[in-house]
Order: C-alpha cells, then sequence, then structure tokens
C-alpha cells in the first residue's frame, strides 16, 4: 500500500471534514479509513481519539490547578472562556466539580483503557502472533464506533446548561442519585451513566475479541509461551475487562433506575434540603462494592499493558532477554487474580466489618510480591545490557522508577490502620497519578515511540521526544513528590479551596508550584502531540524493515503493511521472542529455526 | 495582560524547540544517523545518573522543606498506632525505594551502548528469583502483622464507659447528639426530621430516652482523656468525618450507621500551646466528596476536662424542650430559674 494513502488513515479521527475532499474514491475511504475493518486502522482511530480525549482531560487538570494554585486570584481569560462557571475569573464550586470529576473519567476510561488497550491490543495482537486481523474484524470495528457514541455523549455532557456530571469519577450514590443534590447531578449524572454504559459494551467488545484471537489464531510454532509479554499482558487485560466491566455496567443501570425510576437500590433514609424522600432499605455502599469490583481491576487493566510494553521495550533496548520470563508471566497472572480479591481496600473506613478488612488488608499487601518480583526482573534485565537510550527505552526506564516510587506508597494505603489516616487525602491522589497515571502514561508513551514507525512508516521527531522525556520526568515527581506531604498532613482531596481551614491552609506555596509544573508539564505533553501529528507526515521515513533490531513478528512484516498484513504466507515462529545476545548475536528473530549447535536456556 | 504575556512566551518556546528539532534532524543527517544517535545516547546516559543524584538531594531537600508541615503528635492513643505503623513503613519502604532506584538508574548509566560490551545472555535464574519473590514475602508479612494487629485495636469495641456522641453529617455541615445524664440516644426515625418545628434530627418524642438528648451544630464538645465513641450517620449524601490529629476518619453514610472511637489526649488549650499556634483548633473536615459545599464542610471540636465539659452541656437545653415549649418545666416557671441543673430537668422529664 501506498504511503500516502496509509497517512490519509490516520485521519480517519477527523472523518468528515475530510469526506469531502475524498468524494471521487468515497467508498472505498469510507470502508478503509471510517469504519474500517483493518485492526491497525483501528488501532489508529483509538489512540488519536484517545490523544483528543487526553488534551481535554488534562486542560481540565490544569484549570483547576489554577484554582488550587490561586484561590483567591481572579482570571479573567476563564470567564472570557466560561461564562457563568467562571464568574468574575474565579472557578466556581460547581465547575471546578465538574472539571475534577470529567477529568478522572475522560483519564481512566477513555484514555488508559480505550486509548491505551484499543490501541496497542489492536495493533499489536494480529501482527505479534502472526494473524491477518482479528477473530471478528466487525466486532473489533464496532468496539471503536461504541467508544466513539460513549465519547460523543460524555462531551455532550459537558455543554448542558447544568454543567457535567459532578459527583467524582467514582460517583457515588446517593450524591450522584439525587437531582437535588446538585446542579452537576442532573442531566450531566444521565449522560455520564449513558456513556459509560456504551463504553463498557464497547471495551467488551473489543475484550472478547482480543482472547479470542490470542487463543485460536496464533501462527505455526507460536506457542502461548511464545508469545512475547505484551501479548501476554493485554491478554490478562482482556480477560480482567470482559470479567469485570459487566458488574459496573449492572452498578450504572441500578444507578439509572434509582435515579429515574424512583426505585431504592441505593437509597434508604435520606432528607435532602428539608424534604424527606420516601427511599427506604437501600444500601449505598453497595454501589461501592459494585463499582470497585470494577474500579480495582480496571487499575491493572490500566497497568499490564503498560508493564507489557515495558517488558518488551526494555529488553529489545538493553540488547538482551528480558530476564525470568515465566516468573514475568507467572506475576502478571498473580497481578490478574488477586486484582478481583481486593477491591475492599479503597472501603475500610465506610463502615466495612473489621474482619473483613483486616482479609483485604492481607490480599492487597500480597500484591506487592508479584509487583516487586516484575520490578526486580526489570532491574536485572538492565544488568550487563548494552542499552540504547532511545526515547521508547527512556519512558520504559521511567514508567520503572514511577512504578517503584507510586507502588511503594501503596503500600502504606492497602495497610488499613495507615488508610485511616490517608484515605482520603492527598497522599491517595499523589499516589495513584504516579502508579496509575503517570506510569501509564510512560508505558503508553514507550509504545507510541517504539511502535510508530510501524504505525506510520515514518519516526518521530527525537529532539522533541526527548525534551517530551525530561520535561515529563522531571515534571511528574516534581508534582505528586512533595503532595504526599499534604497527605501527611491529612489535607482532603477535592478541596477548592484551604483558606477556611486552620490546619490544611499552610501548603499556599506548595500548591503554586505544583501549579506552576502541571503547566509546563502539560505544555510538553503539547509539544508531544504535536510531534506525533508533524511526524505522520513529515517525519523522517523508515528505510529499514527491522529498524530496532526486534526479534518479534511485526517487523518481518512491510514497512507500511496493508490489511492481512504480510504479503505472502504468515510466517512460522521457531523459538521464543527474547533470543537477544544470544551466542554472539545481536538478535535472532522468532521466525529463525534453531540450529543445531545453538546453546540452550 | 499578564496572561497574555505569558502565553506568548510560551508560544516563543514552542516554536524555538520546533525549530531546534528541525534543525538536529538536518544535522544528523549530515553527521549520519548512528553517529548521532551515540552521541544522544552519551547524553541520556549522563541525564540519567545527574537526575538520580539530583532526584535523591531533592527528595531529601523536600523533606526539609516539607517534615515542619505535616502533622505534629497524634492527639489520640488510637493516632499513636497509625503514627507507629506509618513510620515503620515508612522505614521500610525508604531502603526499597532508595535501593531500587539507584539500580535502576546506575545499571541505566553503567550499561549504556558501547562499542566495546556485548550484552550478557542471563535469561533467568531461578535462585534469584526465589529470593526475591520471598524476602518481599516474609517483610509483607510482617507489616500485614503489625498492620492487622493494631487495626483490631483501633477498631475493636469501645470500652463500657466511653460517651456516646452522635455525628450526622448534612450538605455542607455537621450536627451533633448527646444523650444526655440516662447515657442513651433516643430513637429517630429520618421521616421525622422537621428542622422548622425543632426536630433536625428526628427525634421520636414517645421514646422517654429522648427527653434529655441535647442537640448542637458544628461544634462538638469532648472530655479530655475520656474514650468517646461516635455514632455517625448522614442525612442526605455520604460524607466522612475526618479527624486529622486524631488520625480517625469513618464514613458518614445514610440508612447505614458507623461507629468509631478513640481517647482524645490533649484538650484544645494543651495543643495551642504545642503547637504554638494561639488559633489552633481541632477541626472536624469532611473527607468524602459530598456536593458543591464539599471543601467547606468543617466542624470544629473543643478538647476540654471534664468539669468545662459538664458546665458546657448544661448550658443547653434538651432538644425536647426547645421542640415542645409547653412541656418545659422552668419556661412555665417563667425564665427566672433557667439555669436549673441538668440532672433535675432530667428527673422532672422522667416524672412527666
Amino acid at each position: 500500500m501506498s504511503e500516502t494513502l496509509m497517512t490519509t488513515a490516520t485521519v480517519a479521527g477527523q472523518a468528515t471534514t475530510h469526506h469531502e475532499e475524498h468524494g471521487h474514491h468515497q467508498e472505498s475511504f469510507i470502508s478503509k479509513y471510517i469504519f474500517s475493518m483493518d485492526h491497525k486502522t483501528i488501532a489508529k482511530q483509538f489512540l488519536i481519539t484517545g490523544i483528543v480525549w487526553a488534551i481535554v482531560g488534562g486542560l481540565f487538570s490544569v484549570l483547576f490547578r489554577l484554582q488550587l494554585g490561586y484561590p483567591d486570584r481572579a482570571f479573567p481569560i476563564l470567564e472570557t472562556f466560561f461564562g457563568q462557571w467562571a464568574k468574575g475569573g474565579q472557578i466556581q464550586p460547581e465547575f471546578y466539580y465538574g472539571l475534577v470529576t470529567m477529568h478522572g473519567t475522560v483519564l481512566v476510561f477513555f484514555v488508559l483503557t480505550a486509548g491505551l488497550s484499543g490501541t496497542f491490543a489492536n495493533l499489536l495482537i494480529p501482527l505479534q502472533i502472526g494473524a491477518r486481523d482479528m477473530a471478528s474484524p466487525f466486532l473489533n470495528m464496532l468496539s471503536y464506533w461504541f467508544f466513539f457514541l460513549a465519547s460523543v455523549v460524555m462531551m455532550s455532557s459537558i455543554f448542558v446548561n447544568t454543567g457535567p456530571a459532578s459527583g467524582g469519577w467514582t460517583m457515588y450514590p446517593p450524591l450522584s442519585a439525587l437531582k437535588q443534590a446538585g446542579d452537576g447531578q442532573k442531566i450531566g449524572t444521565d449522560l455520564w451513566l449513558i456513556s459509560m454504559a456504551l463504553f463498557i459494551v464497547s471495551s467488551l467488545l473489543g475484550g472478547l475479541n482480543y482472547i479470542s484471537t490470542i487463543l485460536n489464531m496464533r501462527t505455526k510454532g507460536m506457542s502461548m509461551t511464545r508469545m512475547p509479554l505484551t501479548i501476554w499482558a493485554v491478554f490478562f487485560t482482556a480477560i480482567l475487562g470482559v470479567l469485570s466491566f459487566p458488574v459496573l455496567l449492572s452498578g450504572a443501570i441500578l444507578l439509572l433506575f434509582d435515579r429515574n425510576l424512583g426505585t431504592s437500590f441505593y437509597l434508604s433514609d435520606i432528607v435532602i434540603n428539608g424534604e424527606v424522600l420516601p427511599n427506604e432499605g437501600g444500601s449505598a455502599i453497595l454501589y461501592q462494592h459494585l463499582f470497585w469490583f470494577l474500579g480495582h481491576p480496571e487499575v491493572y487493566i490500566i497497568l499490564l499493558p503498560a508493564m507489557g510494553m515495558v517488558s518488551e521495550i526494555l529488553s529489545v533496548n538493553s540488547r538482551k532477554p528480558i530476564f525470568g520470563y515465566m516468573a514475568m508471566l507467572g506475576s502478571l497472572f498473580a497481578i490478574a487474580v488477586l486484582a478481583f480479591l481486593v477491591w475492599a481496600h479503597h472501603m475500610f473506613v465506610t463502615g466495612l466489618n473489621p474482619f473483613l478488612g483486616s482479609v483485604f488488608v492481607l490480599l492487597t499487601l500480597l500484591i506487592a510480591v508479584p509487583s516487586a518480583i516484575k520490578v526486580f526482573n526489570w532491574l536485572t534485565t538492565l544488568w550487563r545490557g548494552n542499552i540504547r537510550f532511545t526515547p521508547a527505552a527512556l519512558f520504559a526506564i521511567g514508567f520503572v522508577s514511577l512504578f517503584i516510587s507510586g507502588g511503594l506508597t501503596g503500600i502504606f494505603l492497602g495497610n488499613s490502620t495507615i488508610d485511616i489516616h490517608l484515605h482520603d487525602t492527598m497522599f491517595v491522589v499523589a499516589h495513584f497519578h504516579i502508579v496509575m497515571g503517570v506510569a501509564s502514561f510512560f508505558g503508553m508513551y514507550a509504545g507510541v515511540y517504539h511502535w510508530f514507525p510501524k504505525m506510520f512508516g515514518r519516526y518521530l521527531n527525537n529532539t522533541m521526544a526527548y525534551i517530551h522525556f525530561w520535561v515529563t520526568m522531571v515534571g511528574a515527581y516534581l508534582i505528586y513528590w512533595p503532595m504526599h506531604y499534604q497527605g501527611l498532613a491529612g489535607v482532603p482531596r477535592r478541596y477548592l479551596d484551604k483558606s477556611g481551614w486552620v490546619n490544611f491552609n499552610n501548603f499556599r506555596d506548595l500548591d503554586q508550584m505544583i501549579t506552576i509544573v502541571t503547566i509546563l508539564v502539560f505544555a510538553a505533553q503539547l509539544l508531544f502531540v504535536f510531534n506525533f501529528f508533524y511526524s505522520i507526515y513529515k517525519g523522517r521515513k523508515v528505510r529499514s524493515q527491522n529498524p530496532w533490531g526486534a526479534n518479534t513478528l511485526e517487523w518481518t512484516t512491510p514497512v507500511n503493511p496493508g490489511h492481512g498484513n504480510w504479503e505472502g504466507d504468515i510466517p512460522e515462529v521457531h523459538r521464543w521472542p527474547y533470543d537477544y545476545g544470544k551466542d554472539g548475536r545481536e538478535f535472532i528473530p522468532q521466525t529463525e529455526p534453531v540450529s543445531a549447535n545453538e546453546s540452550k536456556h | 495582560m499578564q496572561t497574555f504575556f505569558i502565553l506568548a512566551i510560551l508560544v516563543l518556546v514552542f516554536v524555538i524547540i520546533l525549530q531546534i528539532s528541525k534543525a538536529s534532524e538536518y544535522v544528523s543527517q549530515i553527521k549520519g544517523y548512528e553517529k548521532a544517535r551515540k552521541q544522544s545516547n552519551r547524553i541520556n546516559g549522563f541525564m540519567l545518573l545527574g537526575f538520580l543524584i539530583f532526584g535523591l538531594i531533592g527528595v531529601y531537600l523536600c523533606n526539609e522543606w516539607l517534615k515542619g508541615r505535616i502533622l505534629g503528635e497524634p492527639a489520640s492513643d488510637h493516632g499513636e498506632l497509625v503514627d507507629r505503623m506509618l513510620y515503620v513503613t515508612l522505614a521500610v519502604t525508604s531502603v526499597v525505594f532508595v535501593c531500587t532506584q539507584v539500580a535502576l538508574f546506575w545499571f541505566a548509566y553503567k550499561y549504556q551502548e558501547s562499542d566495546d560490551r556485548k550484552a550478557y545472555y542471563y535469561p533467568h535464574n531461578n535462585r534469584l528469583e526465589l529470593i526475591w519473590t520471598v524476602i518481599p514475602a516474609i517483610t509483607l508479612t510482617v507489616l500485614v502483622g503489625f498492620g492487622i494487629f493494631y487495626w483490631f485495636k483501633i477498631t475493636g469495641p469501645a470500652p463500657k464507659d466511653a460517651m456516646v456522641v452522635e455525628v450526622v453529617g448534612k450538605q455542607f455541615g455537621w450536627e451533633f447528639r448527646y444523650p444526655g445524664a440516662d447515657g442513651v440516644l433516643g430513637k429517630k426515625y429520618f421521616k421525622k426530621v422537621d428542622a422548622v418545628n425543632g426536630n433536625p434530627a428526628g427525634q421520636l418524642w414517645e421514646d422517654p430516652a429522648n427527653y434529655d438528648d441535647v442537640f448542637v451544630e458544628q461544634e462538638m464538645h469532648l472530655v479530655v482523656g475520656k474514650p468517646v465513641q461516635l455514632v455517625i450517620g448522614a442525612k442526605d449524601v455520604i460524607h466522612d468525618v475526618g479527624l486529622v490529629h486524631f488520625r480517625m476518619k469513618m464514613d458518614a453514610v445514610p440508612g447505614t450507621p458507623t461507629t468509631m472511637w478513640f481517647t482524645p489526649k490533649y484538650t484544645t488549650k494543651e495543643m495551642k500551646e504545642k503547637t504554638g499556634n494561639k488559633d489552633f483548633v481541632y477541626e472536624l473536615s469532611c473527607d468524602q466528596m459530598c456536593g458543591k459545599g464539599h471543601w467547606s464542610m468543617r466542624g470544629t471540636i473543643v478538647v476540654e476536662t471534664q468539669e468545662e465539659f459538664d458546665a458546657w452541656l448544661a448550658s443547653k437545653k434538651p432538644q425536647y424542650l426547645v421542640a415542645n415549649p409547653d412541656k418545659d418545666p422552668n419556661a412555665k416557671k417563667d425564665s427566672a430559674s433557667a439555669a436549673l441543673p441538668m440532672v433535675s430537668v432530667v428527673a422532672q422529664n422522667k416524672i412527666n
């Protein structure tokens, strides 16, 4: 396929604007680039939609950081753009909580779930296991378009008169169930729930497809234990999603019923603004169980693909096999299983039975063991390597650093005794942003930098990439490291102005510092976005079929693979994907038969 | 205007970076990509090492900068357990943090690409992997053990002599109810809530235990050294009773009462001296997102001696009498003896 057609594929997200221009081959354009069934195009659609959402979500965080850093300062420009929501240039409380809620929802679900899994599962599964496409290309296409529909609904909720949902991304009832509780609890919350339902459908269609493709469509010789760790990671991710998202769906549907049909699943004993509601017998805590039964696996749905890609990228760039492949696989499995057994650690202080709490402490801290194994194995993979610091490799190293930092603070929060003090403070915010937010973003960036040549046949600009990495890396620590101290001081999260408090009002300088760094880091992400779109058209062309000297199958396809990926037969696999530096050879692709005098491992 | 300048500067920096990036692309084209790549590899290697060194210095400086602002000594017995657990965990994780981060960045620097090195083919080592499975497992078992031991101490049943206070959260404030002399909180039912007619808590006036219950808002009084059990509820949405100085926290859930207990160690007056802050008050913060006024949902707590507390409670009229002024013996006898001692009011109520 020609270069130009491949690049057009990237603008499928903005289909309508390009529609007219390509009228002369309208039909093929639509089937190739809009309602495409090619997994590579769908991956790009997920990625670009994810980037758009990431800009929106990131911009929201800049806005509420302005409020946090400068609570008594007016920014007239905000009123220009947001009118009544920023009256007098100051962000109003309803607006603030709407921003926080949308920031969380968008980044957790639309960027780090759809944008991350959607992109790399779609791109890598067929390419790395040696399949021409997904098991069901049609379901795969539907998966993207349900996500697109969910995006449209969520985006529209930002523009309704009463504002978007503002009950926090966890959407706990009764707050989210009662329209009387505030403006954000009106139509905005209904739209949020509908959007989430559509999103869940999308993620289930995607997940089932990923699982069946991996199980059924591996090429000859590609046994399960010869799969790259990326594939194992997205495999476990898909299983987690398929088993846990339906539970969130039920939770969301019951909440819709409570809101609109007068049921009492979550409501009981409520007097709001002097009005006594008739509901009795519901349990507000039930929702939290349903939510976190998804919500905790969700953390790993976000993190596992990043772990998989980091493993692959560290191995390729240190020119060494990943250390302890089976242990890496075992720990992925252990994490996937334990992910289902720890949800109540989000609920230690809800009045949960203390005995139940103690069981969840045990199971939660158990997750630290497979996590530790992974960290040590990554370190050993670097040890005595010959490391190339490609932008992807730097982001992978950054991921490990952040995963360590954020993982260790998890040991504080997973311990219910300490959680009593730290629960719902800025410590939690710092913890999960480092370990789930920034770390996963680093994994995603590593993936984008590493597989961009496969996606678009061009390289990203290295200088911009290095600036992007270093600003983000330093910025992430500057933002979140000192934030832990706020949490240790007990400053609650979601407080938009602390000046009315005697004990929480002594962090003004810190809040300002964090706000300034946030703006700079956001600017660095825009630089990445620019680099991304610029390089699609103007980047240096990839001339070699295997630019990183990697073993996996995607680099045996043409530089710009067409639909079907391989021009001739699908290659046969003869070995695991990590034979780097073996027998004095820099790398041995998976397609090369094992020779008789090769050393065993 | 200032905003405009900042935006202009940002755009300018952006343009400069773009130009440099383009230029560097051309330079590496002239120099040869392989050479340019090796050069940037060395630079990044040094920067990783620099990041480690400046990062660790930064961690130290950050601690110097902010350590004085985290809360001092805990003001409750349970708070001591929480803090002890926290510092034990901090010690363990600090060691792991420094070791792993140093290893990560040092390996990255030390084993950066070099023409004279060949990567060492090292796919696995079962003994090593066993070691770093077992050591974290043992460490975590110890932490879990301590954690659960303290957790049961904190969440265990309150002592028999604990005083009881009911705390109820609503958008956006706090309500408290004291059981009065009988030590029993009267029954309540949410459908009876009627703030206009003096029954904001929804007390059932049929229940005699309600006759002496005292209802106050926004300010809770506690006795130093005396265990207190909070019976926690919410009227509208989920709130959370956050007591930073006592290191305690418990959700307030509509329809599902929760409890927690602790023993305050210092009076408010003592804390003023300890913190050197004459404006010090114990604050009660809502820690669970509850609507647009969440950030301002503040209550205060006064910890005082038993005598001060008794005097304070005696100055409050039971809500039963506020809601039913006709039942108030003092009102009938005119307000001359308004400051009648609590006990006699209770006694008269019981007679009623």
